[in-house]
């Protein structure tokens, strides 16, 4: 009965390695999109000089917990009149094409390897990869209009027209946006638009990243204002503030999730910010070298330099650890008392076992670097949320038509001839 | 490996489908979605065609297809919304007058 | 039945069921969402025959732009649930079998001759993006060109079509 399990498992590795995977990155993604949300709460209102969420656990950390409850919980009215099944269908069209969207986003190189299979941390590598992910973004316009469509109420229809409006005429500009740095890496897979960064010359790290351009063959066209144009853009397909007019508050009630409820709300609130996640994803893969670290390779000119490089995880690991053990010892409620420290411990640990393991720190290294950039980016969202005033649509567009979209084929016409110039015949 | 004749089979259901909608219905709107279901199901045919014979020029042509029948789509659209406006109704018998 | 083979098979099947819910639907905006299912197929089939960048092209101008349009005119012109007019009675028994045979002939026209459709052999499927872009910058860089004027000419006549009249 093992015998015969363990034959199965082992016939199917590969299907069986891959499920494993989906559920894994399912979890994670799922974890980092409810604290997202606790981080977005506490940075605006940091910002707006208030507290953020601080009463439900210690600093608000279970927050998004209890909105969780709230949301199963909560009544889950249909209104009258709807299109049954186009209403049951928009909220996890937008979900499921969200989530998908992360199946082709490389985290790391270095494959595991366990079981003597070689695992590698991405749950499929094609080479057309940045293809397939504009194209879930492509579709996920549906999940938008149809739930503005099908709600039968002008609020949601025309906060849905509004915003499918914007996502579909910053999808081009987005798209041009890349184009230059297609142009550079010569390929649409994921991986080999990373592996062309890693520039080596001159020993530069970060200069090669696609954002300065100086790789081995010289300087090309550096994407800065590709990464400006991109980055808008991303923000405008997500509908984030500050291009947020569809949804906002003050304007069309709620825009197009205006009749949904409970968990059908909660579905496109996750859609909407794994978008997020997955588009500074893209934009650490495709501007800011993906996975590696902003450091040359230092090891054999100098050592101590290296090492340095080396252990900054555990070099920001420790004493954040640190500060959040003697945070929670001096805290109010008893719970914060208990829990605090032993994350702040748990954080110290890991840290010091990394500088123990070298070869755990070894394969940490670019998930780390590519989870940190990917929160800077997030920090920006955030930030942009809290500090810039809403644009109104007509602004929206002319930007988007008028500014965007002429910027980024001038940024192609430019990386287009310098590339042209510096390849050798 | 899938064979050349079940692509080829598949293309002419699909074909079919879209000719037997686009004489029977009577929204506008819908007779132009079945024109958009004939052209893919050439489309299927001519990339199968370019997977049995090993050579590029059949995807290439539907990439050609794609175009046009975008330009066609949004041009259409446009009529039909004329038509909506001219005379309060898409359905297809209604537009029966040379005259407006 | 290799797993290639069931691919296809769940894939034409579901393509045939979206052309079917298109021809039966009554609501105009059903039929679309059939039409989007039907395409998503057809790019899934392509995917298998290993035309790649067809595959992609597919769903983001079909379905990610072409079926946006149809789905925001559906929506603008508030298309509701199909009139049932009468049918003339030779249309409804004589026009849809005459189709049906119609699709049947081709169809069975089609299988048979598969065996003389020979070819140079099914070996490895060029569907890499390489060979398309060199050979529309190439061969057909003509074709190219003008497919970009037509669209050019496309999108003047849409905004001159949509234009409000000035009164």
């Amino acid at each position: 009965m093992i015998d015969s399990l363990l034959h199965f498992v082992s016939q199917n590795a590969f299907w069986i390695i891959t499920i494993v995977k989906i559920a894994l990155l399912l979890f994670i993604v799922l974890t980092v999109n409810a604290y997202l949300t606790w981080f977005e709460r506490k940075l605006v209102a940091h910002i707006q000089a208030r507290w953020g969420p601080h009463r439900v656990g210690p600093h608000g950390l279970l927050q998004p917990a209890a909105d969780g409850l709230k949301f199963l919980f909560k009544e889950d009215p249909t209104p009258a009149g709807v299109d049954r099944f186009v209403y049951y269908l928009a909220p996890f069209l937008a979900l499921a094409l969200s989530l998908t969207s992360l199946a082709v986003i490389p985290f790391s190189p270095k494959p595991l390897e366990l079981f003597g299979q070689k695992i590698y941390l991405w749950v499929s590598n094609p080479d057309i990869g940045l293809l397939i992910l504009f194209s879930i973004t492509a579709l996920s316009v549906y999940g938008i209009a149809l739930a503005g469509w099908a709600s039968n109420s002008k609020y949601s229809l025309l906060g849905g027209l509004r915003s499918s409006a914007q996502m579909i005429s910053y999808e081009l500009a987005l798209t041009m946006s890349v184009v230059g740095v297609l142009l550079m890496a010569n390929t649409f897979s994921l991986q080999g638009i990373i592996e062309q960064q890693a520039s080596a010359k001159w020993g530069v790290g970060f200069l090669g990243w696609n954002l300065f351009a100086w790789t081995r063959n010289g300087l090309l066209w550096p994407q800065i204002i590709g990464f400006i144009c991109f980055f808008t853009a991303a923000i405008a397909e997500t509908n984030r503030a500050p291009f947020d007019l569809p949804e906002a508050e003050s304007e069309l009630v709620a825009g197009f999730h205006t009749e949904y409820a409970s968990f059908k709300f909660a579905m496109f609130f996750i859609a909407e910010y794994t978008a997020m996640i997955t588009v500074s994803c893209l934009a650490t893969i495709l501007f800011f070298g993906g996975w590696l670290s902003p450091f040359p390779d230092w090891s054999q000119t100098h050592p101590i330099l290296n090492a340095l490089a080396i252990h900054i995880p555990s070099i920001t690991l420790i004493p954040f650890g640190l500060w959040v053990i003697y945070d929670g010892i001096k805290y109010e409620t008893i719970w914060g008392k208990l829990v605090l420290p032993v994350i702040g411990f748990v954080m110290f640990a890991i840290g010091a076992a990394l500088i123990a393991l070298p070869a755990v720190n070894n394969f940490i290294q670019p998930v780390f670097w590519f989870t940190a950039k990917v929160f800077v980016f997030l920090f920006f969202y955030v930030w942009a949320r809290g500090t810039l005033p809403r644009l109104r649509y007509d602004q929206l567009m002319n930007v988007g038509w008028k500014l965007l979209l002429p910027v980024s084929i001038a940024n192609v016409i430019f990386t287009a001839a310098v590339v042209l110039l510096r390849s050798k015949p | 490996m899938v064979p050349l004749q079940y692509y080829l089979v598949l293309s002419a259901i699909l074909f079919g489908l879209g000719a037997v909608a686009f004489v029977f219905k009577r929204n506008i709107i819908t007779i132009f979605m079945s024109i958009e279901l004939m052209l893919n199901a050439v489309n299927l045919a001519f990339v199968a065609f370019s997977q049995a014979f090993g050579k590029v020029h059949g995807q290439v042509f539907v990439l050609f297809v794609i175009v046009v029948a975008a330009a066609e789509a949004a041009v259409g659209l446009g009529i039909i919304i004329l038509i909506q406006r001219n005379r309060q109704s898409l359905n297809v018998e209604k537009v029966n007058l040379l005259k407006l | 039945m290799t797993p290639v083979l069931l691919i296809f098979f769940v894939l034409a099947g579901l393509a045939v069921l979206g052309a079917l819910s298109l021809v039966l639907q009554k609501h105009p905006i059903h039929s679309a969402l059939s039409l989007i299912v039907v395409m998503v197929c057809l790019a899934g089939l392509y995917l298998l025959m290993g035309a790649e960048f067809v595959a992609a092209v597919q769903i983001i101008v079909y379905g990610g732009a072409i079926m946006v349009l149809f789905i925001f005119v559906i929506m603008l012109l508030n298309a509701g649930e199909e009139e049932r007019t009468d049918f003339s009675k030779i249309a409804k028994f004589a026009g849809l079998p005459l189709a049906l045979a119609l699709t049947a002939s081709i169809a069975a026209g089609v299988a048979k001759s598969g065996a003389n459709v020979a070819g140079s052999g099914q070996q490895v499927i060029p569907g890499a993006t390489g060979q398309i872009s060199s050979m529309l910058f190439k061969e057909f860089v003509y074709p190219f060109e003008l497919t970009s004027f037509l669209i050019l000419v496309a999108i003047m006549g849409a905004l001159v079509l949509a234009q409000r009249e000035k009164k």
